[in-house]
């Protein structure tokens, strides 16, 4: 999903550079405590291993294969701040130096693959931990389910500022069903991967694993009951990309307040930038059009009660946190 | 540094636009990404104004046509996406040889591969005539938070061996028989996968720990005192998003391919 130059409109591009400058800029902040005890070589090999690992391919079926974001992942393993940063600075890097995704598009593409995933995977995964048993096992299964959360969070968050700032005719209902449905798919191995990658790495280091604070070592390591989890994360992923959208069309709230929203956006934007596609899509049929502002509406406010409660347990944690960190820090 | 010059990104040259300060190259290269990502969908004299420019700097840099073509591949998936454009888009259809396309497809396409192909050319051009080093400390120059650029340094300069190692681990399932094509199978990738961030963290540690022993404090020391930036830089490197803008304006007079159609 490294979308190019010119994906979405100019106005979206500043926006969404906006948002992730400050996610990033509080990220450095809350993991200051890491960062300024001289440990950023670490954070520097992690960041290659994100991007090595977003380079194995996985077969999804014969023929077709698919490969890890791992924003999730790089949350559960380095906690959320750090996590957010060190996949900020691949997808950073993949745009400077290896031309994969746009210069001015890395405000969307930072929000979308390292701030929606890290903090979207980060508080479904706090989520998890509450409701599974403190084992290994319960670890596994709440990063592998957030992770596939996380990516579905990812595609409703591009869907939406495809609504906003679209550069070509193409309706947001279309794109919406499209990136949800086939990255419901891409989810489940993301999570597959996500669970297995921490399974292992709690398995021989379980201290570098930040997420698995409090877990009950003596449990053994951690046997995946894939079948159930299978169900899970194809359930997480539809539940979140599918049902809502069924609760959309009945909803006058959401309806209102996005026609306000969009109201507003039509007459805001980008008479210069000129290719809104909203005014073409309002030609388009009404009765699809109100049914996609619906759930547009739904869409948004899930990925920012996602995003939202990563930032604030992000921002809990450093204030409760810091004599932990140092605990924690592994004497190099 | 065994490797000599050799680079995956960049060109060895001494040309003009080698020796520019990098920050220079960055605002220059930005601002020209900014103006062709923002250039209206028909605006054809734009676009080709940019491509005549561009091509001009990747001659004068002697950047070779070959290079950026092979780096130009990652955009493959958006531009089949934009080529699918024409039959998903919605709104009035023209018959194209008896296939009916939308016409709002069929534009959309054309200014999404015009403003994919020349960001990334100009982004390519960047660092393809910048070393690592020197690009980061243009980017701390412009403000860009030095714990970003230190993480992106040692993460480009580790990358080469946790790939390798990624290259081992693969090779030695395939020596024993292993070739995973199956959701199912997946079991055996993901513990390597663990398996390689335990050994990159680990990695990460010693060098840490090496870096101590020699005095590290948390900054990297600069080796080469990077020259300031003169008037002629700027105006040099401002040249290339100036035309960039003047295409623009031109074709704005103009008018766009779409009210020629």
């Amino acid at each position: 999903m490294h979308a190019p130059d010119g994906f979405l409109t100019g106005p979206t591009a500043i926006a969404t550079g906006v948002m992730s400058a400050g996610a990033i800029a509080a990220s450095l902040k809350a993991s200051r405590p890491e960062l300024d005890d001289d440990r950023i070589p670490l954070a520097g090999v992690t960041a290659a291993f994100v991007f090595a690992a977003q380079m194995v391919n996985f077969p999804v079926a014969a023929g077709t294969s698919g490969h890890l974001l791992g924003g999730a992942l790089a949350a559960v393993l380095l906690g959320p701040s750090l996590g957010l940063l060190v996949v900020a600075v691949v997808v950073i890097v993949q745009a400077i130096g290896f031309a994969d995704g746009g210069l001015t598009a890395l405000g969307y593409n930072v929000l979308n693959m390292a701030v929606v995933t890290a903090l979207g995977g980060w508080a479904v995964f706090r989520g998890l931990r509450r409701v599974l048993p403190a084992t290994a096992t319960g670890v596994s299964l709440a990063a592998g389910v957030a992770a596939a959360a996380s990516v579905v969070l990812s595609s409703m968050a591009f869907s939406l500022q495809w609504l906003f700032g679209a550069s070509a005719a193409v309706p947001f209902d279309r794109v919406f069903t499209a990136m949800a449905g086939v990255h419901a798919l891409i989810g489940v191995g993301e999570g597959l991967i996500t669970a297995g990658v921490i399974a292992a790495v709690l398995a021989v280091r379980p201290d570098l694993v930040r997420g698995a604070d409090g877990i009950d070592r003596a449990a053994g390591p951690a046997k995946l009951p894939r079948a159930r989890f299978v169900l899970a994360a194809v359930a997480a992923s539809l539940v979140v990309a599918t049902v809502v959208a069924q609760f959309a069309v009945g909803d006058p709230d959401g309806l209102e307040r996005v026609a306000e929203d969009t109201g507003f956006i039509e007459a805001a934007e980008d008479h210069a930038f000129g290719s809104s596609i909203f005014a073409d899509y309002a030609t388009a049929g009404v009765a699809s059009e109100t049914v996609s502002l619906a759930i547009a509406g739904i869409v948004g406010t899930l990925v920012t009660l996602a995003v939202g409660t990563g930032l604030l347990l992000l921002v809990r944690d450093r204030r409760r946190g810091t004599s932990a960190d140092a605990e924690r820090a592994p004497s190099a | 540094m065994g490797a000599g010059h050799t680079h995956p990104l960049h060109v060895h040259e001494h040309s003009r636009t080698h020796h520019l300060p990098a920050h220079v190259k960055v605002v220059a290269t930005l601002t020209t990404a900014g103006l062709v990502a923002t250039a209206p969908r028909d605006d054809v004299i734009a676009f080709a104004g940019a491509a005549v420019v561009l091509a001009a700097v990747a001659r004068a840099s002697r950047v070779p046509g070959r290079f950026l073509v092979s780096r130009l591949a990652v955009t493959a998936p958006f531009l089949i996406a934009a080529l699918l454009l024409p039959f998903v888009a919605s709104g009035p259809r023209v018959d194209v040889v008896g296939v009916p396309l939308a016409v709002e497809g069929l534009w959309g396409a054309l200014g999404l591969v015009s403003r994919t192909l020349l960001g990334a050319t100009a982004s390519l051009l960047l660092v393809a005539t910048t070393e690592v080093p020197a690009l980061l400390r243009g980017l701390e120059r412009l403000r860009v938070p030095p714990v970003l650029t230190q993480i992106a340094a040692t993460m480009l300069r580790y990358l080469e061996v946790i790939v390798g190692e990624v290259g081992r681990q693969r090779r030695a399932m395939t020596a024993r028989g292993y070739d995973p094509r199956w959701l199912w199978q997946l079991g055996p990738l993901t513990a390597g996968l663990g398996v390689l961030f335990v050994r990159a963290y680990e990695r990460g540690e010693r060098v840490h720990a090496a870096m101590l022993a020699r005095g590290f404090t948390g900054r990297m020391p600069v080796l080469v005192a990077e020259r300031p930036a003169t008037a002629a830089d700027w105006a040099v490197a401002m040249a290339v998003p100036g035309l960039v803008a003047v295409a623009r304006t031109v074709g704005a007079v103009v008018g766009g391919a779409e009210a020629w159609a």
